[in-house]
């Protein structure tokens, strides 16, 4: 095949929180390439988890969607039964939090296989077979064991990686990987990042990886979408994000980030706090109030997600701050 | 900055603490001399948060003495009067700004307690101090008087911040308090604790596994691995040129610019 393998096409998305009716995305386009990895990057309430959740057909019941997701070239909205099922089969998803997605009082084996033998009828025996050697590509040597063992017998790392072996045991070819190492210790992050990274090289799987750091995504992601306010804000190469920015949050963001290799006299914090996407204004920028940069021109109208040098930036000053972001001026 | 003014206002000598057959914490020492700060780094099960347990008296060491302005706090207190001492000596703020707080409780009023307890001042000067802490941690008066649940994050974190500078301790111990933070209010703070140790004489212990946050805030280190102290300095120094393996490996796997991260073994 060689059109996109999922299609992200206007996606709205409103939920009721807190008895109101709000919107958690607004208007969320893009698109991946089989075997592609992109970067899902946002702060609280930037709407990453929720498009995560969307693609996962995973959103909580009486969300309005607009908009569509295409798999593969099919609608998802509409999917059910059967149907369904074969396509959870095709997306998986990893989360922070392995020990809350995980029933504490059953063996790990019988967690790792159970999608193997109820939706695919794989006969138990080669169903474990199939998962000790999964877990042998996650680095779990004693495989066999581990399937009989129980998820408080192990670490955080040990048990993340199962969760990983056990989203891959069906073969998927889109993996959602939603903040997998933000709970782990770093050497263990380091470990998981260089597992996942070396499992989309060797099964040519997707991964669309949502974190907070725009660090970490672009070292084993292509492209990154930057979110705020439930809208998207720039999408870039990865390797251009931090040194050649389109939009005035990432830059920012960047820059608050204290640097590990010299010690700031004052870090460059964004004044104010992240937006969540109910509160973002539905005609202006929503970064507006926090940016630097801002001009009148940002408060007339809701910026186009709009191209530029090979990237996507929804700011109406893009072109004329091209090449000036990564120095971001003090608020 | 001089290496030292006068006696440490936290020593450490010798600690120890088992639990059962395990042991959390093995012969750590170290000296915080005021107005200073000390990370203590170290991931999960490195027995950081042990210490810092220690140190405000959650745990009784097994081993080894803990001396803060002078007083040994290594043994439970006897008196109420000690108790309230020892608050002004220590206050810590913890990772987590959702449970730190009482939910029926105003930033104000939970400012306001810890004045009353420690310096049992007339309601005048309490509230003039209530709003002068407010205005140092960047609360406005809407957000002075408001209840927990409708405060973000970060908000959250600088009412637990007053509140802890509200004993005017000599040391204020800071447990991961920005690790979940935003990254883009997570510098706000930073900011602000570093405007406060260069306008009080608090002195800092960051217990922290984010060595980018390290450097910012603190001028000397050590670094724990299974209980052990395997490296200690000069922040900087620790952080530009580390001597032990597993500082190095704590280094290399910090995501930045560039970074590909490598599978082990």
């Amino acid at each position: 095949m060689n059109g996109p393998l999922l299609e992200v096409d206007g996606l709205t998305v409103l939920l009721d929180v807190e008895g109101a009716r709000r919107a958690v995305l607004r208007d969320v386009s893009f698109t991946m390439r089989p075997g592609e990895a992109v970067g899902l990057v946002g702060e609280s309430g930037s709407g990453k988890s929720m498009t995560a959740r969307a693609i996962g057909r995973l959103l909580p019941r009486g969300a309005e969607v607009d908009g569509a997701i295409r798999f593969g070239g099919s609608d998802i909205g509409s999917l059910s039964g059967a149907a369904l099922r074969r396509y959870r089969g095709q997306v998986a998803m990893i989360f922070q939090d392995p020990r809350a997605h995980i029933n504490p009082v059953r063996r790990i084996g019988d967690f790792m296989t159970e999608a193997l033998r109820t939706n695919l009828g794989v006969p138990a025996d080669q169903a474990r077979r199939r998962a000790a050697d999964m877990l042998a590509q996650v680095g779990i040597e004693d495989g066999a064991q581990r399937l009989r063992q129980y998820p408080h017998q192990m670490s955080g790392g040990i048990l993340q990686r199962i969760m990983i072996a056990a989203a891959l045991l069906t073969e998927p070819r889109l993996l959602l990987a939603d903040e997998p190492t933000t709970a782990l210790d770093v050497t263990t992050q380091a470990e998981v990042m260089a597992i996942l990274d070396g499992l989309r090289r060797d099964f040519g799987l997707a991964i669309l990886f949502i974190t907070h750091d725009l660090e970490l995504a672009a070292a084993i992601c292509d492209r990154t979408v930057v979110m705020y306010a439930g809208q998207i804000a720039e999408v870039r190469a990865s390797s251009l994000l931090h040194e050649d920015p389109l939009h005035p949050y990432t830059a920012a963001l960047a820059a608050a980030r204290p640097d590990i290799t010299q010690t700031a006299h004052r870090l460059r914090a964004i004044p104010g706090r992240p937006l969540s996407a109910f509160e973002a204004p539905s005609a202006e920028c929503a970064f507006a109030p926090r940016c630097p940069h801002v001009r009148d021109i940002c408060l007339q109208a809701l910026p186009e997600l709009a191209e530029l040098d090979g990237g996507l930036s929804r700011c109406a000053r893009a072109h004329e701050l091209r090449g000036q972001l990564q120095e971001v001026p003090r608020a | 900055m001089p290496e030292t003014d006068g006696a440490p206002v936290l020593e450490a000598a010798g600690l120890r603490k088992e639990f059962g057959d395990l042991v959390a914490v093995d012969d750590v020492s170290f000296v915080l001399p005021p107005g200073r700060s000390l990370a203590i780094v170290g991931e999960s099960g490195s027995g950081k948060t042990t210490i810092a347990r220690m140190i405000v008296g959650l745990e009784r060491p097994t081993r080894g003495t803990i001396t803060a302005c002078g007083h040994d706090r290594s043994r439970p207190v006897k008196s109420a009067r000690d108790r309230r001492r020892r608050g002004r000596e220590v206050q810590i703020v913890f990772q987590d700004p959702y449970t730190s707080l009482d939910r029926r409780q105003t930033a104000e009023a939970a400012i306001d307690e810890v004045l009353r307890l420690h310096h049992g001042w007339p309601a005048g000067r309490r509230r003039a101090r209530v709003a002068e802490l407010a205005e140092l941690v960047g609360l406005d008066p809407r957000q002075a008087r408001a209840l927990p649940r409708s405060l973000s994050g970060g908000q959250r974190q600088r009412v637990a911040i007053a509140r802890a500078l509200a004993a005017e301790p000599a040391i204020l111990i800071l447990d991961e308090s920005v690790a979940a933070l935003d990254v883009s209010i997570q510098a706000q703070v930073l900011n602000l604790l570093a405007d406060i140790r260069d306008e009080t004489a608090v002195s800092y212990i960051l217990i922290s596994h984010d060595l980018a946050v390290v450097r910012q805030l603190t001028d000397e280190a050590i670094v724990l691995h299974r209980g052990e102290v395997v490296e200690r300095g000069h922040t900087a120094q620790i952080l530009d040129a580390p001597q032990h393996s597993y500082t190095q490996r704590l280094r290399a796997s910090v995501p930045r610019p560039g970074w590909k991260p490598v599978r082990r073994a």
